[in-house]
């Protein structure tokens, strides 16, 4: 069925020029990993085509461990080369706050006690990651939300080598990704 | 490899009262992206509902900057998804807004959504919501305000390899 866009209330829809600052046409899937039903200490992604200007990560991520608190998903770079600096701005739903750190930190997982059926997403944008005159930068969105409990983080990222990178590796402050946690990796041109 | 950032359908508002539909949304992709531009003719909140579903299964933990405090805030068990904290109506401010909607046709999974949102003029902010339910989202409904005849709302699949 084609997909029907329109407005409530007797509006009449109107179909417009597929006009976006998003590069469309321009961002391809490069892989994609879901884990199984026996978890998965990492998520790799390796041997990452230089072809692209950017790369942009998303995916939603769950924890074997942590209980009833979220736990920090976390990148690595190239052979386990660790970020410099991090600085993000955080909230939990009562408080914000902003900080640096020496950390991989992207994103969250869910801890396993909490909310079933429940995933913090995470979606990261790599800039230049190829480009050997310039050090690494990331920024991500991510968060999660259990309804009652939660997670929303900004952060950027210096990994301070002129390294082209070519693997990331994902892995959690505590536990293994749990079933149906799942990344995908695209490359914008 | 495949080219995988497709625009789906795009709308605009009216200027007459109304919600913003998205529907019959194949399923067919892996994220779905929502870019909305919003103009309206008052000042409102803006919210988001999924297969139109009125119950009280929605969540959202936020946080706002306005250029002199920073706040975080939740509200659980709602009957929306908010998403933008009083859009201040003006002629030529709009609000922008980025909508994540991931793993939306996983019928294993509640579902996340993730945007940022920012008014020039006033504040930017960023919010995660939950929908407690593991239906694959199939229509989006976006209401709160009058769009003007500028509002316009673009909805995009990301297809995974």
């Amino acid at each position: 069925m084609s997909p029907i866009l329109g407005a409530a209330g007797g509006m009449s829809a109107r179909a417009y020029g597929f006009t976006s600052v998003i590069p469309v046409g321009n961002y391809e899937s490069i892989a994609t990993t879901t884990v199984g039903s026996g978890g998965s200490a990492t998520i790799a992604f390796s041997s990452i085509p230089n072809t692209y200007s950017h790369l942009q990560l998303r995916g939603i991520a769950r924890s074997t461990a942590g209980g009833s608190s979220s736990v920090e998903v976390l990148c690595s770079i190239n052979s386990a080369v660790n970020a410099d600096r991090n600085h993000y701005i955080y909230g939990n739903g009562s408080t914000v706050s902003s900080g640096a750190q020496i950390k991989n930190l992207i994103g969250y997982a869910l801890g396993v006690s909490q909310t079933a059926n429940t995933f913090g997403a995470t979606i990261l944008d790599i800039l230049d990651y190829s480009n050997t005159n310039k050090n690494k930068t990331f920024r991500s969105l991510a968060g999660d939300d259990q309804n009652g409990g939660g997670d929303i983080i900004f952060n950027s990222l210096l990994f301070a080598t002129t390294a082209a990178i070519s693997t990331l590796t994902l892995s959690l402050s505590a536990g293994n990704f749990s079933q149906y946690s799942s990344f995908a990796l695209y490359g914008i041109r | 490899m495949a080219k995988t950032y497709e625009p789906i359908a795009t709308t605009t508002g009216t200027g007459s009262a109304g919600d913003i539909t998205f529907s019959s949304i194949p399923t067919t992709y892996t994220d779905l992206v929502l870019v909305a531009n919003i103009f309206t003719t008052a000042n409102a909140n803006e919210v988001m509902r999924l297969n139109g579903d009125t119950g009280n299964n929605y969540s959202t933990t936020s946080f706002y900057g306005d250029g002199t405090s920073a706040l975080s805030s939740r509200a659980s068990n709602n009957n929306v998804m908010i998403f933008q904290n009083e859009v201040f109506s003006a002629s030529s401010v709009s609000a922008l807004t980025v909508f994540n909607i991931m793993n939306y046709a996983n019928t294993t999974i509640y579902k996340t959504v993730i945007n940022r949102s920012n008014q020039a003029n006033r504040a930017a902010e960023t919010h995660v919501s939950l929908w407690r339910n593991t239906a694959a989202i199939t229509s989006i409904t976006i209401s709160g305000a009058t769009f003007t005849t500028d509002a316009k709302f673009t909805l995009y699949g990301i297809k995974a390899a």
